[in-house]
């Protein structure tokens, strides 16, 4: 009996000490909790922010926008700051659960580019501001492709059987195969989608794989010679192989954007707004650009950033390119045929 | 002969096998480079970016508590489950055991989802407390089907017998029925632990802020590529425990009986 | 009881359509089981119990060995070896998968060996075969813990009385060693064959996205979706064919009742 019942006390004194050292923490500071991708900030920027203004930070992260959403909607986490993602910005607006930005809180709000505010998914910048974008489009190995890409269409091409490399992620295979047709990317007219359908079908034998991040890996590595990616993760990859190539394809393509906005249940929402406009300051913007390595909006902190970043084309297209790419919109329900057809292509 | 040598061989094959990934992970762990696909010199700074950076750390606390007092709590648990749905009988115990193995038998992910719909109704707040209770629930039936083998194995003879040479049932239980299933114990309590010290599924639609495990931030890395610090993570914890392992065995050869039990 | 009343749940959505936010607008339909019986979901099943069958079988064929051979040792030598043999597993499932790729891919660890001896690269990767290496290497502790555990109570008077009455080492291991461990083979199964039908992140790391398994579709149908009600028609009709193949195994296993698997 009392082996048991000394074992089940020391067990309960564990959990107890645990329990209270756990929630002993946030005292007397001011919190701030924040729910980001993986290493989707500077630490630094962090500590900063946390001395600065004498907040507490909490820090947690996930991995799609996805898991993301399910946690916040299941009431699963009280945070004061998510970063998501231009379609689920807007999903999230039209499901009434985020908090609309006192701007006057954020003055930093004017370091943003002009042609990054008021973008369809957030028309008057009411709830977001955006944190980071890019494109997305094709990486190509100079080395053993012979020719310069500038189409969509190269995907296809036969005589790069088995060196292509696909996203494993719907929307953007998707947007390949819908350009190459000419539709748009947020299309939901079932035709089209059955078109592109068929287009990503006859394209599978010359795939080499459908990949999530290995992609970079991947093309560094020269396994494989073609692939899409996004613009953020091109710049890395030319950096760690310079035999890389990366274009925005001539038909068009996809614009990306991650912003910063505040939930509904949020119980710190000055400490939110002090820490979205503490992002939007010139440097730490800078900073940030930096260790991400993707493209940032505040146009303050891209004039902070080394020349040769400011003038890569990659990171900071032009404007035509820019021009020529469309921003993913929500698809509600929709999403059920675009997951219908996704099933079917892989599934095959 | 020639038997003993297959033996050792293929015993050998298999812990290559088993090994392969882990001494890729190691070696990466010292690569300059960011990247598995690509070797850029030898360094250390992985090891020391790693002590560094607080999310890691607090990652690694997190599992490694919720690991440990999940496998203990839920070993306990599913050794009273054990003796219980072992004593009973017929269709009772037939429809018990099979609601026992239900989790097991679902994909995780349909785990995680149905244990935060039910916190959520009983209005729960997310944090340790929650990803430590589905822990919990699903380590237990784990721990029963390492146990119930062992107990069927039992000579069932053999608690009568403590008992009519005179024990009470609870000394029968801890100097008889507990050592004889002890191998179960300690597989279902090792089974528990390594469940939950990799858990990813189950404990991000668990938890709440300021709680998180290694397995959530490696994923949550999907996006933006595995940062080189968790490879010098893997090592460091690898090599722990392995000199850990070397420690208590040498310790135990000076004891007769030896190893671990 | 903690494990029923999620189980409840599930089966609720399953059966319902309609915002998961409130429960009191579900409509009870059966329009999330008619959708499964699609012929790409079927072939999607069947292509999951395919791949994941043959690791099963495959894990018992490897995992049986070395579970009997460690169990032989003396008890010091074999409680070393079981704990190496699970001590991989507390590494980040994750990392060791990647860690594959890195071993089997076109300029991998393997290749690069291939190609040093002069052969051509092989294509090691993102194929059946590196689905199953991979669920098998994962999966294969998971075989070898319950049969291991079992086999080390046998007691060994049974095995000398066998032998003693003429039996050699190959009957001895058929007649008594062998269904004395059938429960730890029945638990073994069912801890390799469950995960492996409904696992997805090794079908998309080392299958290179060529496979859409259960897994893959459930996930997609909670997380992308967000129609949890055809994720849970589909989990549901999962566990009602495992428990339907469960209950077989255990019709065949009738005389064996005493002895017999720790299912039924």
């Amino acid at each position: 009996m009392s082996k048991i019942v000394r074992k089940f006390v020391f067990v309960a004194v564990i959990v107890f000490v645990t329990l209270v050292g756990v929630s002993c923490k946030k005292d007397d500071k001011a919190v701030l909790n924040v729910y980001n991708w993986g290493d989707y900030i500077d630490p630094d920027t962090i500590d900063e922010f946390e001395k600065e203004f004498n907040i507490d930070v909490n820090y947690d992260t996930f991995s799609t926008n996805e898991d993301m959403y399910v946690k916040i909607k299941s009431g699963g986490g009280n945070y004061d700051v998510l970063f998501p993602s231009d379609y689920m910005i807007e999903k999230m607006i039209k499901e009434d659960m985020l908090l609309e930005l006192d701007m006057n809180n954020i003055p930093n709000y004017k370091n943003i580019d002009d042609k990054f505010k008021n973008l369809d998914f957030d028309p008057k910048n009411e709830y977001s501001v955006p944190y980071m974008w890019g494109t997305l489009g094709i990486i190509y190995n100079k080395k053993f492709v012979n020719e310069k890409i500038d189409s969509w269409n190269a995907l296809w091409d036969e005589k790069y059987k088995g060196q292509i490399l696909m996203l494993f992620s719907q929307r953007d295979s998707l947007t390949a195969a819908f350009r190459r047709l000419g539709y748009s990317i947020n299309t939901k007219n079932p035709e089209e989608l059955l078109k592109a359908k068929d287009e990503l079908i006859k394209q599978k034998p010359l795939v080499y794989a459908y990949v999530g991040d290995e992609v970079k890996d991947l093309m560094i590595g020269e396994e494989a010679n073609l692939a899409i990616v996004w613009s953020g993760d091109a710049a890395y990859m030319i950096k760690e192989n310079n035999n890389l190539e990366y274009v925005v394809p001539k038909e068009g393509s996809n614009l990306w954007f991650d912003n910063v906005v505040i939930p509904k249940g949020s119980k710190h929402k000055k400490e939110a707004e002090e820490f979205i406009n503490f992002l939007c300051r010139g440097d730490i913007a800078a900073k940030n650009a930096e260790y991400i390595g993707y493209s940032s909006p505040n146009k303050e902190g891209v004039k902070l950033l080394p020349k040769d970043i400011q003038n890569d084309k990659v990171a900071y297209p032009d404007e035509e390119t820019i021009n020529n790419c469309e921003i993913f919109t929500d698809l509600g329900d929709f999403v059920k045929e675009y997951d219908r057809i996704w099933t079917e292509i892989i599934g095959d | 002969m020639v038997e003993k040598a297959l033996k050792k061989f293929y015993v050998f094959l298999i812990f290559v096998f088993l090994y392969a990934p882990i001494i890729i992970l190691i070696i990466f762990s010292f690569n300059n480079s960011k990247t598995l696909s690509k070797w850029d010199g030898f360094t250390f700074k992985w090891y020391l970016e790693l002590f560094k950076d607080d999310e890691i750390m607090k990652s690694l606390y997190y599992t490694i508590v919720i690991a440990c007092l999940s496998s203990v709590i839920s070993t306990l648990i599913g050794i009273f489950a054990a003796l219980s749905i072992h004593n009973m009988k017929g269709f009772k115990k037939k429809i018990i055991l099979n609601i026992n193995y239900l989790p097991v038998l679902n994909p995780d992910i349909v785990t995680a989802i149905s244990f935060m719909t039910l916190f959520k109704f009983m209005s729960m707040n997310f944090g340790f407390m929650t990803m430590l209770l589905s822990h919990i629930a699903f380590n237990v039936p784990y721990v029963v089907l390492s146990i119930l083998p062992k107990l069927k194995h039992m000579n069932k003879y053999l608690e009568e017998a403590a008992m009519d040479l005179g024990a009470t049932p609870l000394y029968a239980l801890r100097k008889v029925i507990i050592p004889e299933i002890m191998p179960g114990i300690i597989t279902g309590g090792l089974l528990a632990f390594t469940l939950s010290i990799d858990d990813f599924v189950i404990s991000f639609f668990n938890t709440g802020n300021g709680v998180t495990n290694l397995s959530i931030t490696v994923y949550s890395m999907a996006r933006r590529g595995i940062k080189p610090e968790l490879n010098a993570l893997s090592t460091i914890m690898f090599s722990t425990v392995l000199i850990l392992l070397l420690l208590i065995n040498k310790r135990n050869s000076k004891e007769d009986g030896g190893g671990l039990m | 009881m903690f494990t029923i009343i999620p189980l409840l749940l599930i089966l609720l959505f399953s059966f319902t359509s309609g915002d998961i936010q409130n429960i009191t607008e579900l409509k009870f339909t059966l329009t999330n089981y008619k959708r499964f019986f699609d012929p790409v979901y079927i072939k999607i099943l069947l292509k999951s119990i395919n791949l994941a069958l043959r690791s099963t079988v495959i894990c018992l064929i490897l995992g049986y060995p070395i579970a009997l051979i460690i169990s032989r040792e003396n008890i010091k030598k074999r409680n070393a070896m079981i704990l190496l043999f699970v001590l991989p597993m507390w590494m980040n499932f994750l990392l060791r998968t990647y860690a594959w790729r890195a071993i089997l891919g076109k300029n991998g660890f393997i290749n690069y060996i291939i190609q040093m001896l002069g052969f051509s690269s092989a294509n090691l990767i993102y194929n059946d075969g590196a689905v199953i290496l991979g669920m098998i290497y994962n999966f294969l502790p998971f075989m070898v813990l319950p049969i291991y555990s079992v086999l080390i109570k046998i007691d060994n008077n049974l095995i000398e009385a066998a032998e003693d009455l003429g039996a050699n080492k190959f009957k001895t291991f058929l007649g008594v060693t062998f269904p004395l461990s059938v429960p730890g083979i029945m638990s073994g199964v069912t801890m390799v064959f469950m995960p492996a039908v409904s696992t997805f992140v090794i079908s998309r790391l080392l299958g290179g996205g060529q496979y859409m398994l259960i897994g893959n579709l459930i996930e997609q149908q909670f997380l992308w979706v967000g129609d949890w009600n055809f994720g849970s028609a589909i989990s549901i009709i999962m566990m009602l064919i495992i428990l339907l193949s469960m209950g077989l195994t255990a019709v065949f296993d009738k005389n064996k009742d005493k002895e017999g698997g720790s299912l039924w």
